[in-house]
């Protein structure tokens, strides 16, 4: 019998809703509160919350601090590239109308913002990773008898 | 003079906020530290909440208690439990400078907009703009996204870079988080 048994099997059921939760910010974030830095940090810690019940060891194998670095550049690398996208389209720095032609809807804009959204979940969800990684890393696993 | 419930909420919030700072202050035991630091950045999300700043509640509950709190505790695993007990000098400098700061805040106090005032600074020039410009020009439901990602992209992109720095300080100095993994190989070899 597993120590921390109810923590595992309530984490368990509760990491898939905090990711779909994170994607529901993610995308909602045109239309309530929400947006890609906080999907980020919910994302980062469902994967934390798995590293604190199941250990850090699992949690490296499910997302190896290696895609974490990865992803953390990558979220930079697809903001930028939006701007210097429209920049080569003829339009401002960042100025999203010519993503699309529909002017009429603003499409442009939603697909820039998507687009940008995407770039800072990456970036932020990766950065904490990568943070908590590295204390994780350096501390021993917390003994059972100081839950 | 109208007392109406959300400012009672309010001011209970902030004596609730005000009696937690205290307690961590007070507090020799740093796991119970670290635990009202993440309870007072809970506060604090449902203080934002009851001002109507939803976006930056969420970010208050997301990172100051849900992230922080776990990187406190990690760096709490670090050192010792017990924080050392305090000298029994009395620093009288270093109360003379809080206080001197605490007056000067309170001096200042007259001179901030008051509060839901719609025409103060910040509510004007450029952030009314933004408020009836946005379902024309970015026609999103949520202006704080519309200034987030499109009027301020440029800032956004800063942050975003920023938040990237800190991820690469920590990986500089911490190392790249497979330190203890590389030693484990080291023994399974010998």
């Amino acid at each position: 019998m597993s120590p921390h048994l109810i923590l595992r099997v309530v984490s368990k059921l509760l990491i898939p809703m905090i990711v779909v939760f994170a994607l529901y910010v993610q995308f909602h974030g045109d239309f309530g509160p929400g947006g890609g830095f906080q999907a980020g940090v919910v994302t980062a810690v469902a994967v934390i919350l798995y590293a604190l019940i199941f250990g850090l060891d699992a949690a490296k194998a499910a997302v190896p601090p290696s895609v974490a670095q990865a992803g953390a550049a990558l979220g930079v690398f697809i903001f930028v590239g939006v701007g210097f996208a429209t920049l080569f389209l003829g339009a401002n720095f960042l100025d999203y109308d010519v993503l699309h032609p529909n002017y009429e809807h603003r499409s442009g804009q939603h697909y820039g913002i998507l687009l940008v959204e995407l770039g800072v979940l990456s970036t932020v969800s990766s950065v904490m990773l990568v943070i908590f990684y590295a204390f994780a890393s350096r501390v021993p696993d917390i003994k059972d008898e100081e839950w | 003079m109208g007392f109406d419930l959300t400012q009672i909420l309010d001011y209970s919030l902030i004596a609730m906020l005000l009696a937690v700072g205290f307690a961590v202050v007070r507090m020799r035991n740093l796991f119970a530290a670290v635990m009202l630091t993440g309870v007072y950045s809970l506060l604090s999300a449902a203080w934002f909440v009851s001002l109507d700043a939803v976006d930056v509640a969420f970010t208050e509950a997301a990172v100051g208690a849900g992230i922080s709190t776990v990187l406190m505790l990690g760096a709490m695993l670090l050192t010792a439990r017990e924080a050392e007990p305090g000298g029994a000098t009395r620093h009288w400098m270093a109360l003379v400078m809080v206080t001197a700061a605490g007056a000067a805040l309170f001096f200042a106090i007259p001179d901030m907009p008051v509060y839901g005032d719609a025409m103060s600074i910040a509510n004007s020039y450029v952030g009314y703009e933004y408020m009836v410009q946005t379902p024309e020009d970015i026609a999103v439901p949520n202006v704080v996204t519309a200034v987030l990602s499109s009027y301020r992209g440029y800032d956004t992109m800063g942050e975003t870079t920023v938040i990237f720095t800190a991820a690469l300080s920590v990986m500089l100095l911490l190392g790249l988080g497979s330190k203890r993994s590389r030693k484990k190989d080291g023994e399974d070899k010998a």
